[in-house]
């Protein structure tokens, strides 16, 4: 019980789907979501595969509390090989589809194979099709979803799929469902575009059966409390989404701003939080319509935005006038500080194209500020970019890249690169700011010490999502540790990549972790499922997937070469704010992390370690 | 005294933790395709709002009922269906103007809130107390106070 002990096998070259048990037995071992989903990919296909070529497998997986009352519990996790990265990739999203695949009856859709032509699965309970896509490919992610459940007469169904962005190979596409939730980072979507699968669209009437409701509703009530109890979910996350970071982190002197060449945003007031729940002088509204919830949350961070109907970006656009995914911090970082665009309207418009053509602002917006960068050295000219006058701080440029990279329309072919090929390209790859191939979010790690470890050694290449050592060296949770000190952020990195890992394979959002520790989430687990989940053995799992994670790295051919960052951030001292004269000091931090993960000197998980973790 | 469900959409954060628990106490599953309370989402117009039925006192689904399948619960003053006297012949649902009784294809049966026997665990679930269940004589006492508390009291005050 909480798994529902069936995966569905999806053979696109074939045209065939099968049922399988789920293999209980990693299960146990590897819980669900995240974990699970790692270690069928990692036993099903050679890790030195093309990430596009049809030998790669997408797997779409829920956890054991995906659809049960737990707080946030609607998640689910596409993983793969990464297109942007060529490391493992695992992107999680909120929203609904993840509830309505668990009530489906399935804890995993395994997707192999390349179709002839575009087709979409349709997944009606324990019945799945493939049907053809051919007048849906060329078209975005609203349109798919609104075409799909009108065909089948059924306004229920729940759809993940690709826009445009994927199916014309842009390398930081997403997968998108319920409109403006996606799973976004290390090109998922490219992944699946690259198999001719549009969408996969399930309706579930089954029900998620747990294993003690008495125990179950007692843990979930009590974890509950928590959550409503704790300034940052209970107040904060709601009132202000996790945008309520902006002020915080520009203060603290770790906002990359004009692809990382500064360390604060002088027009981070007005794309902040704060700015988005200001009445504007135009129409009265405010950008923030309200907040709202994924399946299941009660945190409900979410935020719906509308866009001033004066604005340039939308004036004739009456498509998007109404209220849709506004901006969260990362989204409001890479779109705006990153590229020095102060514009909170413009960065709504351009968060709204890249929900509707599924890519991720994170790298697109990152992309466009390294662009700029190579602009304004004279790398590029308008010659390049079609005659777009890619400056820094061009609201304009960016609104025109959004809507040309989403489409995969003249410069915006390129710039759906990622910056570490444009940059290569054009011949400056240090300009490239990331790990892995993947782009960085929201945090200088000149500033944020601790940071710059999980960057280098996040294994889908930077992420803030793998061990958000933020919360600790910033905001104190679960206490306070000096951002620009590094001792002792190599135990500290652990064990928040450890711990994560478990929430991710729990079917569970992070963002409880503001206010959950593992004492909150093992009698969870331990009510939905078989098998004794103490904190004890949720850290084991979740020591034991990162462990997984690196030999999948390892076998795909990456090494401790690439546990690293960008010159930028190793030589070029911060220039303001507290972080003033500082780089990151990645080298005093990484032979100790190596050591504390039981790894050489070089990376690689030892005998002793793999034996302790079973591996 | 008897109790109704109160909505105010306005504090819907459009979770479906009321779907899961209405399944819950209903089917003993945790499955919103079986829950009496609904929640839609109206996305461009950035609204959540959760239905259900309101217990009319003249109830249309009770007097279409050609078997008598539906019957008042004295105590909570819900219209409750009797599953052993339903036949599933759906003319309730049909008869009901609000779409709230709905039929089960899996037990052949129709389904529609019964307030749980005056206990809702849709409300007990509400993390926003968008749903609550409060005097039913009484669901307009918040609007009536919100505008007294716009009246101006010092126009009588000589």
């Amino acid at each position: 019980m909480g798994w529902a002990g069936k995966i569905l096998r999806v053979n696109l070259t074939a045209g065939t789907v099968k049922s399988e048990p789920l293999n209980m037995e990693w299960a146990q071992r590897y819980l669900g979501s995240r974990g699970l989903g790692t270690k069928y990919l990692m036993e099903e296909i050679d890790p030195r595969v093309d990430p596009l070529s049809p030998d790669n497998k997408l797997l779409f997986a829920t956890g054991p509390l995906t659809g049960t009352m737990a707080s946030t519990g609607g998640r689910y996790t596409v993983i793969t090989k990464g297109a942007l990265t060529g490391a493992i990739a695992c992107s999680n999203s909120g929203g609904f589809f993840g509830n309505e695949l668990k009530n489906a009856g399935w804890d995993m859709i395994i997707v192999e194979g390349r179709a002839a032509s575009p087709v979409y699965l349709h997944v009606e309970n324990q019945t799945a099709r493939l049907l053809p896509a051919d007048d849906l490919w060329g078209t975005s992610v609203w349109h798919t979803e609104e075409a799909i459940k009108a065909k089948h007469h059924d306004p229920q169904i729940r759809i993940a799929s690709i826009g445009v962005a994927g199916e014309k190979g842009v390398k930081y596409a997403c997968v998108v469902n319920d409109l403006h939730r996606a799973a976004g980072r290390s090109g998922v979507g490219t992944v699946m575009g690259s198999k001719n699968l549009k969408a996969i669209a399930v309706r579930g009437t089954l029900g998620v059966r747990i294993k003690d409701f008495d125990a179950f509703f007692r843990a979930t009530e009590a974890a509950k409390a928590v959550l409503a109890g704790n300034a940052v979910t209970g107040q904060g996350l709601p009132a202000y989404g996790t945008q309520v970071l902006m002020n915080v982190i520009n203060e603290s002197g770790a906002m990359p701003t004009r692809n990382h060449r500064d360390i604060q945003f002088e027009g981070a007031h007005k794309i902040s939080a704060e700015a988005m729940a200001e009445k504007r002088p135009t129409d009265g509204k405010a950008n923030l319509a309200r907040n709202g919830a994924c399946f299941g949350c009660t945190i409900a961070c979410g935020r719906i935005s509308q866009i001033d109907r004066t604005h340039f970006s939308v004036k004739d656009k009456p498509q998007y006038w109404g209220a849709s995914g506004g901006l969260e911090y990362e989204a409001a970082w890479a779109l705006g500080s990153n590229t020095g665009v102060d514009d909170l309207e413009a960065l709504t418009y351009a968060n709204f194209i890249c929900n509707e053509q599924g890519m991720d602002p994170i790298s697109f917006g990152a992309t466009v500020s390294a662009a700029m960068e190579l602009f304004e050295i004279g790398a590029i000219t308008t010659r390049e970019t079609g005659g777009i006058e890619l400056r820094f701080g061009s609201a304009e440029a960016l609104v025109k890249l959004a809507e040309l990279t989403g489409k995969g329309e003249g410069f915006g072919a390129e710039i759906g690169l990622g910056s570490r090929l444009l940059t290569a390209k054009y011949g400056h790859p240090d300009l490239h700011m990331g790990v892995k191939g993947q782009e960085f979010p929201a945090y200088d790690s000149r500033g944020i010490q601790g940071m710059g470890l999980t960057y280098a050694t996040s294994n889908r290449g930077a992420c803030h999502l793998r061990s958000y050592t933020v919360a600790s060296e910033i905001l104190g949770i679960p206490e306070k540790t000096d951002p620009l000190a590094t001792d002792g952020k190599a135990g500290l990195v652990k064990a928040f990549q450890d711990a994560t890992a478990a929430f991710d394979s729990a079917g569970i959002c992070i963002f409880t972790s503001f206010a959950w520790t593992l004492q909150d989430v093992a009698p969870q687990v331990d009510a939905a499922c078989e098998g004794d989940w103490t904190v004890e053995k949720m850290l084991e799992v979740g020591e034991r997937i990162w462990n997984l994670e690196r030999q999948f790295n390892l076998a795909a051919g990456l090494t401790a070469k690439d546990d690293t960052l960008p010159k930028r951030l190793l030589k070029e001292a911060a220039k303001t704010g507290p972080a003033t004269g500082r780089v990151n000091d990645l080298g005093k931090m990484l032979p100790e992390y190596y050591a504390l993960r039981g790894w050489s000197p070089d990376g690689v998980p030892s005998n002793e370690t793999l034996a302790r973790l079973a591996l | 005294m008897q109790r109704s469900l109160n909505i105010d959409p306005g504090k819907c954060t459009g979770c479906r933790q009321c779907e899961m628990a209405c399944s819950y106490e209903n089917e003993k599953v945790f499955n919103p395709s079986k829950s009496r309370i609904r929640v839609f989402t109206f996305d461009a117009e950035a609204r959540f709002v959760p239905y259900t039925c309101t217990q009319c006192a003249e109830a249309w689904c009770m007097r279409a009922c050609p078997v008598d399948a539906i019957r008042i619960n004295l105590g909570t003053g819900a219209k409750e269906i009797h599953n052993d006297v339903c036949v599933g012949c759906k003319v309730c649902t049909i008869a009901c103007p609000f779409g709230t009784v709905n039929y089960n294809a899996d037990t052949g049966k129709v389904m529609k809130c019964d307030l749980c026997e005056g206990d809702p665990a849709c409300a007990k679930a509400c993390p926003t107390a968008a749903i609550t269940y409060v005097d039913a004589n009484w669901t307009g006492l918040d609007k009536m106070r919100m505008w007294a508390a716009k009246t101006d009291s010092a126009m009588t005050a000589n």
